[in-house]
């Protein structure tokens, strides 16, 4: 089975705010190993890094007009911060390591997508 | 008698196939297309020695015709070497037990509970899609399509068909259990059939899992509740416990009940369904033993965290002798909408002789209560007060 892993950084200390500038030094670096880990587990394809969703533009077009709004679509704590796949025996291998991704115990979220087979 | 053994075989006869077919809707399919060819024949031939691996192999065998015409036809290519089904060759090899691998996968967490529900009883209760539907009181449909889309998040997620390696049994564990548990107390509204599809369901985890101390402790609570079912209910309204006629009560299931809950006590558990059976059992007692029932509410408290239970615990402590400890519990509690709060704390003070007090509580408990029943109880309790 092929997941995507969806991570949603809610209301996690992410590095350039003050909210990560009040994490010890011992638990950025935590966060940095953990992510680490997961990138080198076996089955784990990492995704691209995003920037903060504050980047982002969300295009809609209406009437053949192509309108643009400065955001995300969905609210900025809702918005997506980060993704992988991976390719695992089941639901339950992909939850445990959904489980072990930083922004899952931190404030936020990971959804975890099956991939269409095929 | 042959819907009797439909219904006692559907269960482990799905499980099987799947486990063979690795799908549930093939499964389903299959399992559905045996049971109506026996229907047809054991009724003109007789019931097969082994019913179980008739069905089983009858389905295997149509699934696997199936499976082949369908990719002859993807392939486009011609019906001609698809052998018929031989469904009267019956396999010998034993077939295993899958129904647990089974309740734990429709009782995931990742399915809604809802889902979970409706799962269970279809296919480990082998309930149709409308009879779930009317228990829980729902349109067909809306049934039908809890029920797809379920099945469509098993294959699609790979929810996976095991049981759940130790170090995720207690969470999954408690998880089919409290499945169970909401059926039980559905059918104990009212419903009886789901009540008694319930304690099928728990009868058959706890011979499932015979070294789990919950899963005895669930079919001991369920069995022991159940065993007062007829005389919880005069005239359409509820009696209460101390009120009932105790000649009502099933002394069978009782004894069934209270023989599951000592294995469950051997077997070294102390978790939520044991506490509540060793509770359910004492309460059946006449006269109740109030200390030791105050301290399983304690213990039960403790673990839940639950208000209720406090509430629960401190009536035994009353009932025990001390109602002063009794008071300082309810006055500690955060359950101001909840009525029975406010009469369990009138009771005691007016036990204690402070009707002023008694006459407040009373009026805030009737301030919130619904029944008419209870309110006229209060009405009369609150008369009664002199001081």
């Amino acid at each position: 089975m092929k997941y995507m892993l969806l991570i949603h950084q809610g209301a996690t200390p992410l590095p350039g705010t003050d909210a990560w500038d009040r994490l010890s030094e011992g638990e950025q670096r935590a966060v940095y190993a953990a992510y680490g880990t997961i990138n080198q587990t076996p089955g784990v394809t990492p995704g691209a890094r995003m920037e903060a969703p504050e980047l982002a533009t969300t295009v809609r077009v209406e009437s053949g007009r192509t309108l643009t709004t400065d955001g995300p679509f969905v609210a900025v704590k809702e918005a997506l911060g980060g993704y992988f796949f991976y390719e695992a025996e089941d639901l339950d291998a992909a939850i445990e390591l959904a489980a072990r991704v930083p922004a899952a115990s931190m404030g936020g979220a990971v959804e975890v997508r099956p991939l269409a087979e095929g | 008698m042959l819907e009797q053994v439909f219904r006692d075989e559907w269960g482990r006869v799905l499980a099987a196939l799947i486990g063979l077919l690795g799908d549930f809707d093939r499964a389903e399919e299959a399992a559905q297309e045996a049971f109506a060819i026996a229907a047809e024949r054991w009724p003109r031939d007789g019931v097969p020695a082994n019913a179980r691996a008739w069905l089983v192999t009858t389905a295997r065998n149509r699934a696997i015709d199936r499976i082949r015409r369908e990719r002859t036809l993807a392939e486009k290519t011609r019906l001609l070497d698809v052998p018929e089904a031989m469904e009267d060759v019956i396999d010998e090899t034993p077939i295993p037990d899958e129904r647990l691998e089974l309740v734990f996968t429709c009782c995931h967490p990742s399915l809604a509970l809802d889902a979970q529900v409706a799962l269970t009883l279809r296919t480990l209760g082998g309930l149709t899609t409308e009879e779930i539907a009317r228990a829980f009181l729902v349109p067909d449909e809306t049934m039908a399509k809890r029920l797809v889309r379920a099945k469509r998040k098993i294959k699609a997620a790979g929810i996976p068909f095991r049981v759940p390696p130790a170090h995720l049994l207690p969470d999954r564990l408690a998880a089919v259990l409290a499945v169970v548990y909401l059926i039980f107390n559905e059918g104990y509204g009212g419903r009886g059939d789901l009540a008694r599809e319930a304690i099928r369901l728990g009868g058959a985890l706890a011979e499932l899992m015979p070294d789990e101390p919950e899963a005895q402790a669930l079919l001991a609570l369920m069995l022991l509740n159940d065993a007062r079912r007829d005389a919880r209910f005069a005239d359409g309204t509820i009696v209460l416990l101390a009120d009932q006629d105790r000649s009502l009560w099933d002394r069978q299931a009782i004894a069934a009940g209270r023989e599951r809950l000592d294995r469950a006590i051997a077997l070294g558990g102390d978790g939520p369904y044991v506490l509540q059976a060793a509770i359910a059992s004492l309460h059946l007692d006449d006269p109740q033993d109030w200390p030791q029932l105050a301290s399983l509410y304690g213990a039960l408290a403790r673990r839940t965290g639950s208000d209720v239970v406090r509430l629960n615990e401190a009536v035994a402590i009353a009932e025990a002798g001390d109602l002063g400890a009794a008071l300082a519990i309810v006055d500690d509690l955060e359950l101001d909408r909840y009525h029975y709060l406010h009469a369990t704390r009138a009771e005691l003070l007016r036990r204690l002789e402070r009707d002023t007090e008694a006459r407040v509580a009373y009026d805030r408990a009737l301030e919130l209560v619904e029944a008419d029943e209870e309110r006229h109880f209060l009405q009369r309790r609150r008369a009664e007060l002199t001081g």
